[in-house]
């Protein structure tokens, strides 16, 4: 029986920037209003998934402290954490920590790498220091990489894959209860990402991992919930198979399309995509902020933001289901999605 | 004298090849500097000369005090090798003591000065907010404070009791507010770095975070701030030495110009009184000006660079 | 026809310190021949050496780099010219040209104080004072045949989203029509429906302008999408080269095999393998063939000699013991 009633909860979390453009000034949330819950029984790898500028970055760095919401609260077994004092901070981070995007920026590059790795063991009391060797080894272990090969490294005598393993040991020696990994294999190279994709399946037994990415092809691999993320919202939520199976929301289906398959007799097959040229263009709107990019736009999404609608296990917000209806979803996703199936 | 900006380049943050930061040994920077620098192995010499030099005062003869020792304003000859003053002190054995005690109060100067600099400078940018907003403002208003002025004001009013620990002191605490604005900056940039963000999550605290994270990526500059204080420190010391401001009992280069312009050297074309500190002085600021630049263009990532390949394969 | 073709080519870095000479063989023995009108791919990992090729292929030879041995043309209108015995001068005449560079990071390679209309400006002032006087409408016209709005031009780079910069920058390098367009990583570190964009982007240029474009990067999904012959390298050497579709459905080395099993697949849960290990620091590489030390297939042979580059099937090049044993 868990003590607590959530592992994580997000409620109503915002984070607004103004930007200021001539004399006027324009407020663009990075996150809006989302709303998110990771469950206390059992362990659970949720994908934020979205473009830059979808907040997925955002989100991640105000759940762990590293930026203050502008509205909202956020919750951690049950303890409000949306401003931590000092005391607080050292028991909030001993239960979640992060794995970040770039490994070379992880590391100090005048440093050797497994001094963080015996820092986190001293300042967390995870073991004295006569015995900080043990903690470290099999941290490493964990993650595929022996002592020796990282022992008294520096980050450049090491690969970005083999930095980005040290990376997430680091996390894992206070046996954390939750992960939050921005971006882990995006700078890695391709053929190394599967592996690096694979540990944190692997690692689910211990902990729970919020896996933030745009590419759609590892979150199917390694994830059990998605949420998809447009400009600060959460468009789609709910279990892998049926958010990037059968996708509800218009901007899910384009992300899944995007999906580069690595089979040559498709060349060319593909349909075309239309990207956006300005940053903020879609700030400046009312409405849904997929107005501009949707084919199935109707005139109420240009002017009323869409409410979110429970279909099946999935929440999408979107007008096209409203009132129970089921639209006819694009034929081009739907055989994507039939023919990438063997 | 007054303060120089030695400009450097700036220390950028993290850079791709960490092996042009990374000084492997201080052995072999030494010897890469000697074979690759002229500047290095003229300004290390002389340097080391003078060293030595203010080693040898503590094999001295006589004290730094005695009077009529020797017989008053010989020129220099064998048995004086600088010649003698006309209060009966050898020139040479002077200098040395000159050198020594030089040294050790602008060398105590830049330390209080820079470690305070370095500090206060890191918190500032570090932690941010209302801290730094405070530790700021102090800042602006010590760099507002007219030295010269000051420091002659002080010494009139402790006129006698100013000792060279006194001195020092006084001068670490007027040379740190520029430099810690410096510091600010960077550590400001260097917050940003992820690894900042691991350290923090790997349970250091600011302290720990700004000595073993940020500190590496200051030294560069913080040696040449280190030689610029230095510089100054010295040029102070000498200006109000000269004045007759500062503790005349004690062999300074500063207090041996004192006294040689007291005695009229120059009228009476007693050159090597007042030519020794002087020349001392010249070729110390020459040194080190020699072995700042030297060495700030060692640790520059992109003349390092050059540095590796120069000897052709 | 051959657009251009690199033999026997050697090309190290060679840097020295107080305590030690180090001499990194970035590319060591390549030969290759890039098809005209076709989109060559060069796939290979991160230390690979590809990045190296590339500015070799530029021209762009400068210490610590040297090139040791080997040579590099371009077919030019009559005849050929030998890349590496160029002048500065000559080399910025053909750049832009005959030949043109999508940087890495290309993102970040438009000046943030200048407006798109005044950086395409100064580009064709200096490249193409001839077309000055009508220099607003070929840059307008030429956006819109590759399909990118007219609003960008009156924007600075920092106002566009990461994936227009992108192609802005694509467009750039493209605007004189050059007959080679080198472009290296042009969809890394981009969102997956920017990459989408971009890919789409190089195919409508090379429609528009029959261009031979040599695409360097470490992901093979992007080779499968793009390339029609793709050339694999390992440790500065050439593992395996062959059309596109042949590659994927019978790759014959154990490196390339690797390759491609290791990338996911939609809608495929089932484990994906990754190669064991990493790549070599180049300044020592392993003896004879260079990935023998994660190959799951070694054998003694493998250890010592230096496995020859054969065309095993048609257009199909491998270098590997197990595909070509040794005779006798």
């Amino acid at each position: 029986m868990a003590e607590h009633s959530a592992l994580l909860k997000v409620e109503d979390l915002s984070r607004v920037f103004t930007v200021r453009r001539g004399l006027s000034s324009v407020r663009q949330a990075a996150v809006d209003h989302v709303n998110l819950t990771l469950p206390a029984d059992r362990n659970e790898i949720l994908t934020l998934a979205g473009e830059s500028g979808s907040g997925k970055t955002t989100l991640a760095r105000m759940i762990l402290g590293m930026q203050q919401p502008s509205s909202g609260r956020l919750h951690f077994k049950d303890r409000d954490v949306t401003r931590l004092s000092g005391s607080e901070r050292a028991w909030f981070r001993k239960q979640v920590q992060p794995v970040f995007q770039d490994p070379f920026a992880t590391f100090s590059p005048l440093k050797r790498v497994d001094s963080y790795l015996y820092e986190t063991v001293a300042n967390y009391h995870v073991a004295p220091r006569r015995q900080a060797d043990e903690p470290v080894a099999r941290a490493l272990e964990a993650v595929g990489l022996s002592f020796r090969e990282v022992r008294g490294r520096y980050p450049n005598e090491l690969s970005g894959g083999q930095l980005q393993r040290v990376s997430i040991a680091r996390a894992l020696i206070t046996d954390p209860a939750l992960l939050i990994a921005d971006e882990p294999v995006s700078m890695l190279d391709a053929s190394l990402r599967m592996s690096v994709v694979n540990l944190f399946r692997e690692l689910k037994s211990r902990q729970s991992v919020v896996y933030i990415t745009h590419d759609l092809a590892t979150a199917y691999y390694a994830s059990d919930r998605v949420a998809v993320m447009l400009r600060g919202w959460i468009v789609e939520l709910g279990p892998v198979e049926e958010v990037l199976g059968a996708p509800k929301h218009p901007y899910t289906q384009l992300l899944k399309a995007s999906v580069l398959e690595p089979d040559p007799r498709q060349q060319g097959a593909a349909e075309r995509v239309t990207l956006s040229a300005f940053d903020t263009e879609s700030f400046a709107r009312t409405g849904c902020r997929f107005a501009d990019r949707c084919a199935m736009v109707m005139d109420r999404c240009r002017t009323i933001e869409p409410p979110d609608v429970p279909v099946g296990d999935v929440a999408v917000k979107c007008h096209l289901y409203v009132d129970g209806e089921q639209p006819q979803l694009q034929a081009a996703a739907t055989t994507r999605s039939s023919s990438s199936g063997a | 004298m007054t303060t120089s900006e030695v400009s450097l380049t700036p220390v950028t943050a993290v850079s791709d090849d960490a092996r042009l930061h990374r000084v492997h040994s201080v052995v072999g920077a030494v010897r890469d500097l000697l074979r690759s620098s002229m500047a290095f192995r003229i300004g290390g010499a002389i340097l080391l000369l003078l060293l030595v030099l203010g080693v040898l005062s503590f094999l001295a003869p006589y004290s730094a005090t005695d009077r009529r020792v020797v017989p008053n304003d010989r020129p220099p000859s064998l048995q004086y090798l600088l010649g003698t003053t006309s209060l009966g002190q050898d020139v040479f054995w002077l200098t040395t003591y000159a050198i020594r005690n030089s040294l050790y109060v602008a060398g105590l100067a830049v330390v209080i000065g820079r470690t305070i600099a370095v500090l206060l400078g890191s918190f500032s940018g570090y932690i941010g907010g209302t801290l730094d907003r405070i530790l700021s403002s102090v800042t602006e208003s010590f760099i507002v404070i007219p030295r010269l002025p000051l420091l002659i004001l002080i010494s009139f009013m402790v006129r006698g009791a100013m000792s060279m620990l006194m001195l020092a002191l006084l001068l670490g605490l007027l040379d740190w507010a520029f430099p810690s604005k410096r510091y600010r900056a960077q550590v400001l940039t260097l917050r940003e770095e992820e690894f900042t963000n691991t350290a923090a999550f790997a349970g250091m605290n600011p302290l720990k975070i700004i000595l073993r994270e940020h500190l590496p990526f200051l030294i560069p500059f913080l040696l040449a701030d280190a030689v610029s204080g230095f510089l100054f420190a010295i040029g102070m010391e000498v200006t109000l030495s000269v004045l007759g401001l500062s503790d005349l009992g004690s062999p300074t280069i500063g207090t041996m110009i004192y006294w040689a312009g007291y005695y009229q050297a120059l009228l009476a074309r007693r050159f090597w009184w007042l030519g020794a500190p002087i020349v001392t002085s010249v070729l110390l600021v020459v040194g080190m000006y020699l072995v700042s630049i030297s060495l700030g263009s060692y640790l520059d990532p992109r003349t390092r660079l050059k540095n590796l390949v120069g000897r052709a394969s | 026809m051959i657009a251009a073709e690199v033999q026997d080519l050697r090309a190290y870095y060679t840097t020295t310190t107080s305590t030690v000479q180090r001499t990194v063989h970035a590319v060591d023995d390549v030969s290759l021949q890039i098809r005209e009108g076709e989109v060559y791919g060069i796939a290979g990992e991160s230390g690979c050496g590809k990045t190296t090729l590339l500015k070799v292929l530029l021209g762009m030879v400068s210490p610590p780099l040297k090139v040791v041995s080997g040579s590099v043309r371009y077919r030019v209108a009559d005849g050929s010219i030998d890349v590496l015995k160029l002048s500065e001068q000559e080399l910025r005449s053909i750049r832009w040209s005959i030949v043109s560079y999508i940087p890495q990071g290309s993102m970040h390679v438009l000046n943030p104080v200048r407006k798109i209309r005044d950086t395409f400006a100064d580009f064709i002032a200096a490249h193409r004072p001839d077309w000055v006087a009508r220099r607003d409408e070929h840059v307008r016209e030429y956006l819109a045949e590759l399909g990118l709005p007219d609003s960008v031009l009156g924007a600075y780079p920092h106002q566009l989203s990461g994936g227009m910069r992108q192609r802005v920058t694509i467009a750039l390098a493209t605007i004189l029509a050059p007959s080679l367009v080198l472009a290296d990583e042009p969809t890394t570190a981009l969102d997956v429906v920017v990459q989408r964009g971009v890919i789409q982007l190089l195919q409508d240029i090379r429609q528009r302008t029959n261009s031979t474009l040599v695409l360097v990067t470490h992901d093979m999904g992007v080779h499968a999408n793009l390339a029609d012959r793709v050339l694999v390298l390992y440790a500065g050497q050439v593992m395996e080269e062959a059309e596109t579709t042949e590659l994927f459905e019978s790759p014959l080395h154990p490196y390339t095999q690797y390759l491609i099993r290791s990338l996911p697949k939609f809608a495929d849960r089932a484990e994906r393998v990754s190669i064991p290990g990493h790549p070599p620091a180049l300044d020592n590489p392993p003896t004879g063939c260079r990935f023998h030390p994660r190959c799951p297939y070694v054998m003694d042979i493998c250890r010592s000699v230096v496995p020859p580059l054969i065309e095993t099937r048609s257009d199909h090049r491998v270098a590997c013991h197990l595909v070509n044993p040794p005779n006798g």
